[in-house]
């Protein structure tokens, strides 16, 4: 089972994607379910090791978070471009964080959240140290960013990916 | 012209001026630079709003057209401004 | 436009909501971008329109053909998805390009390449 469907969650994906860009039929299902087969063994020649979630609940606990954080920072961030920055006041600046993450998924993760969320953007990430450069729009308190980063996201990412 | 007619109406004229607008922005910074950089981002930008147009003027029209025309700008501004950024990094596009 | 003739208020109202959300955030990020002083703070404006930006108006566009094709359509989210998978991708290599030519020009006011990596890896 593994041989043939080495990356379970891809290959599913694909064949949403598949019956959501046609109609749903039963030929489409046939068809979308042979080329997301093909493709789950084009990536598993690539790439041997599928991403494991180890942990549901946690995942979707991050999943409503991470909504909730970006609906509240489009908000503040629309805010800060009409007042044109609290009139002058605004200081944006660079954060380096440390982070525990190491494998490259949920490092990937992690840089989806980050710039999906305006306000932030991920810059550099070296591996041999682990830090993380981040750009920080609205900086106030470094500390709190390196917080928000640790305590908010990564705990959650850690569990999941445990 | 029923009351929801008018509404709806009204929201779609409104978006679509409001996505041309935001779509001459976003050229004027490409073109206005002032470094490499800004103007990839400007490119970049101006490839989603005009991606969203697109799908504006398909809930207009009504034709599933526009929603595919939208979804291969949107393949083309990933690949156009990841080649330019790579450019950028390396000064070469294939290496 | 025949097809927006006919539209209840309660799948008219979302939509024109969602639309006129989606259009002014959108607005809004190019705005910044044309408005703000410096690069690094002009590689967030445009994030306002690749998360609700688009998300409102895909959803306005899913809502209304779901209701004018009498069937669930949903292929918008390929959109949805294709945008949340590339803006980080796009907006991390571009800002690394302008770090990196930052450094390599010797302006200041960037933090400078740790010592530890022996080259970039692109």
């Amino acid at each position: 089972m593994r041989r043939l469907v080495p990356h379970p969650v891809l290959s599913l994906a694909l064949v949403l994607v598949w019956l959501l860009m046609t109609r749903f039929s039963l030929g489409h299902l046939l068809l979308g379910g042979a080329i997301s087969l093909v493709a789950g063994w084009a990536l598993g020649a690539l790439e041997p090791e599928a991403p494991r979630i180890r942990r549901v609940w946690p995942f979707v606990r991050l999943m409503g978070i991470v909504g909730i954080d970006i609906i509240r920072s489009n908000i503040a961030v629309a805010m800060l471009i009409l007042t044109r920055g609290r009139h002058g006041e605004r200081k944006s600046g660079f954060v380096e964080i440390p982070l525990r993450l190491r494998d490259p998924f949920p490092l990937g993760l992690l840089a989806m959240i980050v710039t999906a969320t305006p306000g932030t953007a991920w810059l550099e990430y070296d591996s041999d140290s682990g830090i993380l450069l981040l750009h920080v729009f609205d900086l106030i308190d470094d500390a709190a960013w390196r917080d928000l980063i640790c305590n908010r996201y990564e705990a959650l990412l850690l569990e999941v990916f445990a | 012209m029923t009351l929801t007619h008018s509404l709806i109406t009204w929201a779609i004229l409104y978006a679509q001026f409001v996505l041309a607008v935001a779509a001459c922005l976003a050229t004027l910074r490409t073109l206005r630079g002032p470094r490499a950089q800004d103007r990839v981002l400007g490119l970049d930008t101006l490839y989603v709003t005009v991606m969203l147009l697109f799908v504006v003027t398909g809930i207009r029209v009504g034709t599933p057209f526009f929603y595919e025309a939208a979804m291969v700008i949107g393949v083309m501004g990933f690949v156009a401004t990841v080649a330019l950024a790579k450019f950028l990094i390396r000064g070469e596009v294939i290496e | 436009m025949k097809h927006l003739i006919d539209l209840p208020l309660w799948i008219a109202g979302p939509v024109a909501v969602f639309l006129v959300i989606g259009a002014t955030l959108t607005l809004l990020g190019t705005l910044g971008l044309v408005q703000l002083r410096s690069f690094y703070d002009r590689l967030h404006a445009p994030t306002l329109g690749t998360s609700w930006g688009a998300a409102a108006i895909l959803l306005a566009s899913m809502i209304l053909f779901s209701w004018v094709e009498g069937r669930p359509v949903a292929h918008e989210l390929v959109i949805g998805v294709l945008v949340m998978v590339t803006t980080p991708v796009t907006l991390m290599l571009v800002g690394r390009a302008a770090l990196h030519r930052d450094r390599a020009e010797g302006r200041g006011d960037v933090p400078p390449a740790r010592k530890t990596t022996g080259s970039d890896q692109g």
